[in-house]
């Protein structure tokens, strides 16, 4: 098939907003606007839908490659899909229209730049998932900071300056040594293309240092322990659109870029750091736990779980298992459609109250059951429980873990307690218990766009959960191919 | 019988001011009329000097003293180029400031006629010449609102500091000559016996010249005191063009003559380079005045150039001369934004008064992002290739050091752009600027910052035009 479909993909959204750019931006409601945006989001999701159905997920190759000459005898712009990138495609042209759905409440002015900031965003997300050319994947990497500060900045809660810079400083910090590491590859390889640098490999003696420097910057993006700072900040402040982005597909760059890149370029270095890896993430996973039972607002808790869970996610892929690695990605998608749904619960109720301490709710069940049912879904699904996309992920990770070293899965598993601790406790403090705040009577239960949004997340939840294999079957061969490549590579070192 | 016509230019330029200066004085108000020819001129020696030089490979005349490649005819365009849009912007500015006279398109116009014989020199007394008629006029220049005490005190205080490295830059011709008998570039490059060290003395000499003018640090003092205290309009002049022409003269003296001495001046290089981006990024953060505050800035952007002058090799060369044209089509678009912040007659250069811009003047403030996260080297703006071809070049030749500092250092300089745009976009609203601005403002303002958003689109032309230069 020769129409650039993954292009059009990264390009539909910015057409979008070029569109909206050229309308009139009126206060208040404007809907006009959000019809656009909206309109453009759920084509791109249909189109992404159509591309998951081409997909042929018999070969690791790369699929719906596009290559063409950007700066002559150097970069060559260049996109494809394989089994584990068309999964967060998906995830991404998935979560972006019902975070613009969700913008009808906590948005107020100027919205019509928000949108344009969004769609924005989401071209350049897909574009990190899809590029096959490291300076390519650098520049969409780079480049979702710009609209993630603005969305952070003007629409943020009180602190947002604050943690719009941190949010800012400290990605751009890590990814520049992933710049100087992206160039040393050229001058080591003579290439930035992917595909050619999986065949080709790149020197042992270089790998360390080359991999050290990726791992500056994924590793604030995941983010991990002690550089996930930037996080509870950020979504604290950002608008709850703004979060779900951030939770749901920011942090899984980082995620897909350890697989990608790390693993894919750099074996070597991959086992040789495995032990640092398997630390940070056992770190994460119990230290943030802990943090977590301490918080008093709501999002901060979940910015707190999103840490463990992403600890959970690099144990996972630096196993080197078949199973850990196929559970991070499984972890990750769920983990974007859960703490996505998380995010809008907070929302939810902070849109009524104005408050996001949890000691200020109690004993809403009664007043709003559905909004305390589907919340009680995604808690549940947040902690791992069988039937649940989140159970499979974690239980694979665990299993692999378990294969490659006892004792680090055996404290991670601790993390699975602890997460069901603070979830449940969460869900105990804000939903049941005797109803002391008079205020809390006159909240009304979810309105239709919400009761709409929490459904379509809930419905690939408790699906995966219970049926997974659509994800398995996606995934299943370019996993297992990275995992011969990469055994191939040791061994012959 | 010289090949005057690869001069043309020049010469078209010197006696367009004369013929300008005797007009001024015979005809009673004239100034829209000269303002008006300077600009014709200007542009007619642009499309000349495209025109003879463009498909030169090298041509030396009189007796080898100047000097005709790619490198001289790229860089005059730049300059011309340069020259003609600071004329043309900074009209209105000057009506308000009634100071719309004669002088100052002539002015420019010598100024520009330095440049251009700093660009093509061959020789260090062709070079010292063009040096010193383009410093003349920028004293006069940046004193041109006689009327207010910081002018003065900006044109006296670049004067006294100019005069000064003018000085050193002129001991250290003397030294060379005396020690390789010749003040040609190509004699000098034959006649070289590096065991002289008298021969470093020079070297260095020179290159401490060079960097004031170019104010690398530590010779940066005088840039934040004289870009603040000059007319806005000149100071775009300042962090635009001189640069050009220094840049240039800077690779043409390291890298002819002394290439083979590579080892003793690669360290000096280096060491501009890193103290400029850090200070510059540094010293940035508390700044209040915008004009300061792009001070600084450029000190940090002269860094990265110099970096890329420091590899020793043509890829080097390349990306800081693509460095500096991006750099100065960014600092166009900031300056054109600065000189839209009026308001009843009077201008605003105060990072305070930049307050909520966004909501009254929402498309400014998105060219301002623009121009901002550009010039902080966020990716795909062009700010981000200049920075990523510099890099590229240094980790070539292995100098990680300077590729990790440098990298670092647009992280520090990032922040000070975010403030910037934070107080454009997070803060309070103030009172509206006017909104009728001239055409040629507009202008510049919409097509740099269309250059800046959609380089990353075309990104091979640039490179393609800079390739043909080939020094080494």
């Amino acid at each position: 098939m020769n129409f650039p479909i993954l292009s059009s993909l990264i390009l539909l959204p910015i057409v979008g907003a070029l569109f909206l750019f050229f309308t009139k931006d009126k206060d208040g409601n404007n809907l006009t606007a959000k019809y656009v945006a909206l309109f453009t989001t759920i084509v791109n999701f249909l189109i992404s839908i159509y591309l998951w159905l081409l997909f042929d997920p018999t070969t690791s190759a790369f699929q719906f490659v596009e290559e063409r000459i950007w700066i002559k005898d150097f970069i060559n712009y260049k996109v494809g899909v394989d089994g584990i990138s068309i999964l967060f495609i998906l995830l991404t042209t998935f979560i972006t229209p019902l975070c613009i759905v969700s913008v009808n409440n906590t948005v107020k002015n100027r919205l019509r730049d928000f949108l344009i900031a969004i769609l924005i965003m989401e071209s350049f997300m897909i574009g990190v998932f899809c590029a096959l050319d490291l300076i390519v994947f650098y520049l969409f990497f780079e480049a979702g900071l710009i609209p993630m500060f603005l969305i952070i900045g003007i629409w943020g809660g009180p602190k947002r300056v604050y943690s719009a810079f941190k949010f800012f400083l400290y990605t751009l910090l890590g990814s520049v040594l992933m710049l100087v590491a992206i160039i040393s590859i050229y001058w080591i390889s003579g290439t930035t293309d992917v595909i050619k640098l999986y065949e080709l490999g790149i020197d042992a003696k270089y790998q360390n240092l080359l991999w050290l420097a990726f791992f500056s910057s994924f590793a604030v993006k995941t983010p991990m322990w002690p550089v996930h700072t930037w996080l509870p900040d950020a979504h604290v402040e950002a608008p709850t659109a703004g979060s779900v982005l951030l939770a749901a597909i920011l942090l899984k760059m980082a995620g897909y870029g350890f697989i990608r890149f790390s693993l894919g370029l750099f074996p070597v270095a991959s086992e040789v750091f495995t032990p640092l890896i398997y630390t940070l993430s056992v770190i994460a996973i119990i230290f943030t736990s802990f943090i977590a039972l301490m918080q008093e607002d709501m999002k901060k808790l979940i910015a707190y779980s999103s840490v463990a869970h992403m600890g959970f996610v690099t144990l996972g892929i630096f196993t080197l298992q078949q199973q850990g690695i196929e559970g991070s990605i499984i972890q990750m998608i769920s983990h974007g459609l859960v703490s996505a749904a998380l995010f809008l619960c907070v929302g939810v109720v902070y849109d009524r109250m104005h408050s996001r301490l949890i000691k200020s709710y109690g004993g809403i069940v009664t007043i709003i059951p559905k909004y305390s049912i589907l919340f009680m879904l995604f808690t549940l699904a947040a902690l791992g429980l069988p039937g649940t996309s989140g159970f499979i992920g974690e239980f694979l990770i665990l299993m692999g873990a378990f294969k490659d070293n006892f004792l680090v899965a055996v404290i991670a598993s601790f993390g699975v307690i602890l997460g069901a601790a603070y979830m449940l406790w969460l869900y105990k403090r804000v939903v049941f218990g005797k109803l002391v705040n008079e205020d809390l009577k006159q909240m009304v239960d979810l309105n239709r766009s919400e009761y709409l949004i929490l459904t379509c997340l809930a419905v690939p939840t408790l699906f995966f959960g219970f049926y997974p294999e659509p994800l398995f079957n996606t995934i299943e061969v370019s996993v297992s191919d990275l995992i011969n490549m990469h055994n191939l590579n040791i061994a012959s070192k | 019988m010289e090949n005057l016509n690869l001069i043309l230019p020049e010469i078209f330029i010197s006696l367009s001011v004369m013929f300008l200066l005797i007009l001024g004085v015979f005809k009673k108000d004239s100034s829209k009329l000269i303002f008006n020819l300077s600009l014709f001129t200007i542009l007619i020696s642009a499309i000349i000097t495209i025109n003879e030089t463009y498909s030169i490979s090298r041509v030396t005349l009189f007796k080898d003293s100047v000097v005709i490649d790619p490198m001289a005819s790229l860089m005059k365009v730049i300059t011309l180029i340069g020259g003609f849009l600071v004329l043309v912007i900074s009209s209105n500015y000057l009506r308000v400031f009634k100071i719309f006279k004669i002088e100052y398109p002539i002015l420019i116009l010598s100024s520009i006629l330095g440049m251009m014989v700093m660009i093509s020199s061959n020789d260090l007394m062709v070079f010292y010449m063009g040096l010193e008629l383009q410093s003349l006029a920028l004293y006069v220049l940046a004193t041109f609102n006689r009327d207010q005490l910081k002018s003065s005190e900006a044109g006296l205080k670049y004067f006294v500091l100019s005069a000064l490295s003018s000085g050193l830059l002129l001991y250290g011709c003397s030294l060379i000559y005396g020690f390789s008998g010749s003040t040609n570039f190509d004699v000098i490059a034959n006649q070289l016996n590096s065991n002289e060290y008298a021969l470093t003395f020079g070297i260095v000499f020179i290159l401490v010249g060079l960097a004031f003018k170019i104010s690398a640090v530590p010779f940066h003092m005088w840039a934040p005191d004289v870009y603040e205290g000059s007319p806005t309009s000149v100071t775009l002049f300042f962090t635009m063009v001189p640069k050009i022409a220094a840049l240039t003269v800077f690779i043409r003296f390291l890298y002819v003559p002394f290439i083979n001495l590579i080892d003793q001046w690669q360290m000096i290089i280096i060491f501009l380079s890193i103290a400029s981006m850090i200070f510059g990024a540094i010293a940035a953060i508390g700044q209040t005045n915008i004009k300061r505050l792009v001070a600084y800035s450029s000190i940090g952007h002269i860094g990265y150039t110099l970096a890329g002058l420091a590899t020793g090799s043509n890829d080097g060369i390349q990306s800081s001369i693509i460095y500096i044209s991006i750099y100065v089509v960014m600092n166009l678009a900031l300056f054109s934004c600065l000189l839209m912040l009026k308001r009843n007659e009077q201008y605003y250069e105060d990072i305070d008064d930049l307050s909520g811009l966004s909501k009254n003047h929402p498309l400014l403030s998105l060219c301002l992002l623009i121009i901002l996260f550009s010039l902080a080297g966020i990716p795909p703006l062009a700010g981000f290739f200049a920075k990523f071809y510099v890099f590229k070049a240094v980790i070539e030749q292995s100098m990680y050091f300077l590729a990790i500092v440098g990298l670092l250092s647009t992280v520090i300089a990032a922040f000070y752009y975010l403030r910037i745009i934070k107080i454009i976009y997070f803060d309070k609203e103030k009172e509206k600027y006017d909104t009728d601005h001239g055409i040629w403002l507009k202008f510049s303002l919409t097509f740099s910052t269309i250059l800046i958003l959609l380089y990353f689109i075309f990104p091979s032309q640039l490179i393609e035009v800079v390739s043909r230069i080939n020094i080494i």
